[in-house]
């Protein structure tokens, strides 16, 4: 629950931090005439998406701290025993890590105008992220084939349940990541995909993210950090 | 569609700069538009559509009450599920799926001088995916074994247990649909939030929003964070029951027989659930509060007392109600300490609320009131909202909750703060807009017959459910009848409330009636009938053709509530309209 709260906390910071610059102490009963400084429709027509995407980010941020607030106060219980962690999940991580590496590189092609190389990096992104969920998929299996079902012990249940939300989030991406290909397929300058280029570039690295704090859960490493500050509180 | 004289094709031309999209054929107008008016149509129609199939529900859990075995289909198990869809129903698919997807998606682009919402493909599949789980809900009544009978809450363990009714199929379509609701919701959500951030048009700042927006924004921004928690429960549950995963479900015996599960939390379950439902409260009264805001002003012909006021009591009732959840878990075992904090958080919601009450009523005060039928149902929402509030302060205070935990008296509770207070706000929004929408008013006798049978037969039914829920009547019994300590005026009470419930569910069907014979026989409106001030009622048409505001945008030059501005030739200044001596001279804070 600590966990929740302080994520919606700095949600709130964030909201707070923002809704001071809106001017909300203005008295609009006494002042007249257009006000500048707000974007009409064409002229902010992208941008729109970027907020749409950091607000979609929220979203999945909540639903994934939910789970692990969840999770933290399951494993509490006494009949939580930890599975063991496949290697391949070290892999996998890697994989998502060059896969996030050359969408940095497609966007920074973006921005110098090369689309070769944006292709070259949204299709290595593609590729990497491919091999990402095939891997999630073997680690599935080694552990379904040792016998750890998914009914078998909470922390197996949480095991599949947060690996396969999160692999349900990059698919999502990865269709939005093909579409972005042919676009760039079709296209004649950079410029008509960097925007696509530029916000995938940001989801993955949130989903990246997002893995890696999940992967220091399943290894367990966030509870000993924990257990280690309440250890220097205390 | 009175005005609706334009062929498609003209909009092309008129506003070739804008992305906007363009219908092309009848498929594309008017069943899979991306139009945001065409979209809230389709939102509203199909949530008052599955809201009628709830209020049948309650006319059958009220002839179970009154009259026991008079309707011989409804045994403890259709009670039950019977319950738990009204419940379910009300609540998501009707209210909040209305004052979002409806009002949302016609107001925003509207109010803030937009041609449409900013990702309108989105705003489709957003409401197709709704229709989706409203329909995979409405399935679950021809699955086997029925619809879920958990109750709206669906706690587990009992929720998934063999002897629930709609265990077999009902509990799963249930939770699908909720994903399902949840996943479109969020597309919606997205549209609503960004449009109010970067749509808006020129001169249009946040401090010059109408109310009703404000509402739906902080509404929508709440919805956004609350719903995850519903789908990750949801996601939780399927497992335990499709699965036999132990998320919730702890040890049981059942019928002499070891479950395989063991160790869950119900607790957990709880928690994540009210997460998601204490600020689902107030997803569906802020908008209730915006909108009735506008109400106030705009029939009152006054400018809204202390706007700033209301935009922050706004922000931070939004804020707050994602810190009282564990209110409704008093009896859930908590921690006592728990119980003394969110208490206390569950009192302070009430300064800003009451904030809100006084500012209307302040609005009120010499104002030059016309008994319009949307100004009626807005007075007939304050008192409600003030009553259901107060049993609220009794509920809140854990000492005096524990004793009414599970009576008749949480029932009439939250039906009058969060049922009928919203709904009647629904019922005057809909009279204010469907001249908008339609180019016609609805009929005002019809309009009055339904307003006096619905807002006094609602008191008549839900008045006396506090007396019974002092006395002990439980809830969610399927007949209380032979019950020792309940004398027999009690159950004389209780037929007078089903008498009273079918009377005010009928006089909805004068409300339906309105609705479709206004559509054609109507009187005819014109654009801005109430005289009104925001943007939505200055547009060239009537209704707002595609793109809302012909080729040019409109430019807003001042606030919403210049009504009745000494000096000013009429009583009210369009927000669009430029000029004109500083509305509000020295002292008018």
């Amino acid at each position: 629950m600590t966990v929740v709260l302080m994520f919606f906390a700095m949600l709130a910071g964030l909201a707070g931090w923002w809704l001071a610059r809106q001017r909300l102490t203005a008295k609009p009963w006494l002042e007249q005439g257009v006000l500048d400084g707000v974007p009409d429709f064409q002229l902010s027509h992208d941008p729109a998406k970027r907020t749409g995407l950091s607000f979609l980010l929220a979203v999945i941020g909540a639903l994934f701290t939910l789970v692990i607030g969840a999770w933290f106060m399951r494993s509490d219980f006494g009949d939580w025993r930890a599975l063991p962690i496949p290697e391949i999940l070290w892999a996998n991580t890697g994989a998502l890590i060059l896969s996030s590496i050359a969408l940095e590189y497609s966007q920074w092609a973006v921005r110098r105008g090369d689309l070769l190389r944006v292709r070259i990096g949204l299709v290595a992104a593609a590729l990497f992220a491919v091999l990402f969920v095939l891997g999630q998929l073997e680690a599935w299996w080694q552990l379904y084939s040792a016998g750890f079902f998914v009914a078998g012990n909470p922390a197996n249940s949480f095991f599949y349940l947060v690996t396969g939300l999160h692999g349900l989030h990059i698919l999502g991406g990865l269709i939005a990541l093909v579409w972005a290909i042919a676009k760039a397929w079709t296209a004649e300058q950079a410029d008509t995909v960097r925007l696509k280029v530029e916000l995938g570039a940001t989801y993955w690295l949130f989903m990246l993210f997002v893995w890696m704090v999940l992967f220091a859960l399943l290894n367990g490493w966030i509870g000993e950090f924990v257990a280690f500050c309440q250890s220097l509180i205390s | 569609m009175v005005d609706a004289t334009h062929g498609h094709d003209a909009h092309a031309a008129e506003f070739p700069d804008a992305e906007l999209y363009h219908p092309r054929s009848w498929w594309t107008k008017y069943v899979f538009s991306q139009d945001a008016k065409v979209i809230a149509i389709q939102y509203a129609s199909t949530a008052l559509a599955i809201g009628f199939v709830a209020l049948a529900l309650s006319w059958v859990m009220r002839m179970q009450l009154a009259f026991p075995g008079f309707l011989e289909f409804v045994d403890a198990n259709a009670y039950y599920q019977a319950i738990t869809v009204h419940g379910m129903v009300m609540v998501i698919y009707l209210i909040t799926a209305l004052f979002l997807g409806g009002f949302g998606n016609y107001l925003i682009p509207l109010m803030l001088g937009a041609r449409d919402m900013v990702f309108p493909y989105v705003n489709m599949l957003s409401y197709w995916t709704y229709l989706l789980a409203v329909l995979v809900l409405v399935a679950s009544f021809f699955a086997p074994g029925g619809p879920t009978g958990a109750g709206w809450t669906l706690y587990p363990p009992q929720a998934i247990l063999s002897n629930t009714p709609g265990q077999q199929a009902g509990i799963i379509l249930m939770l699908v649909s909720l994903i399902l609701f949840v996943i479109g919701f969020t597309m919606g959500g997205l549209n609503y939030i960004v449009t109010v951030l970067q749509a808006r048009a020129r001169g249009m700042t946040l401090m010059r929003m109408p109310l009703t927006i404000w509402g739906i924004f902080i509404a929508t921004v709440m919805a956004m964070l609350a719903f995850p928690a519903l789908f990750v429960a949801c996601v939780m549950m399927l497992f335990d029951r499709l699965l036999g995963t132990s998320f919730f479900m702890p040890a049981l015996v059942e019928m002499g027989e070891h479950l395989s599960y063991g160790g869950g939390s119900p607790i957990l379950f709880q928690h994540l659930f009210w997460f998601f439902g204490h600020p689902e409260v107030y997803i569906v009264a802020l908008p209730a509060f915006g909108i009735v805001s506008d109400l106030i002003s705009t029939h009152a012909r006054k400018n809204i007392f202390g706007y700033r006021m209301m935009v922050w009591a706004l922000v931070i009732i939004g804020a707050l109600s994602f810190v009282v959840w564990a209110h409704h878990m008093y009896v859930s075992g908590m921690n006592p300490w728990f119980g003394f904090f969110f208490a206390t958080t569950t009192l302070i919601i009430a300064v800003p609320t009451a904030i809100k009450v006084y500012n209307w009523v302040l609005t009120l005060w010499r104002g030059d009131i016309h008994f319009t039928l949307p100004m009626l149902f807005a007075l007939g929402f304050i008192v409600t909202f003030v009553n259901g509030g107060l049993t609220g302060l009794f509920l809140g205070n854990v000492v005096v909750d524990v004793p009414l935990s599970d009576t008749m008296f949480v029932v009439a509770h939250f039906h009058m703060v969060m049922g009928v207070a919203p709904i009647l706000v629904i019922f005057g929004a809909i009279y204010h807009w469907y001249p908008k929408v339609t180019g016609r008013m609805l009929d005002q006798t019809l309009g009055l017959i339904h307003f006096w049978i619905t807002f006094v037969g609602a008191y008549l039914i839900f008045f006396p459910m506090h007396y019974l829920g002092i006395m002990g009547v439980p809830r969610r019994y399927f007949e209380s009848q032979d019950i020792s300590f309940l004398p027999p005026s009690a159950h004389d009470l209780n037929v007078f409330i089903t008498v009273c419930a079918l009377i005010v569910g009928a006089a909805q069907m004068v409300f339906v009636f309105n609705l479709i014979w206004s559509i054609r026989h109507g009187k005819p409106a014109g654009g801005n009938p109430w005289r009104a001030t925001t943007l939505e009622w200055q547009t060239p048409e009537t209704p707002p053709a595609h793109g809302n505001f012909g080729r040019e945008l409109p430019v807003v030059y001042r606030w919403a509530y210049d009504y009745s501005v000494p000096g000013a030739a009429e009583d009210f200044i369009p927000q669009n309209q430029p000029g004109g001596a500083p509305p509000h001279k020295e002292g008018s804070e």
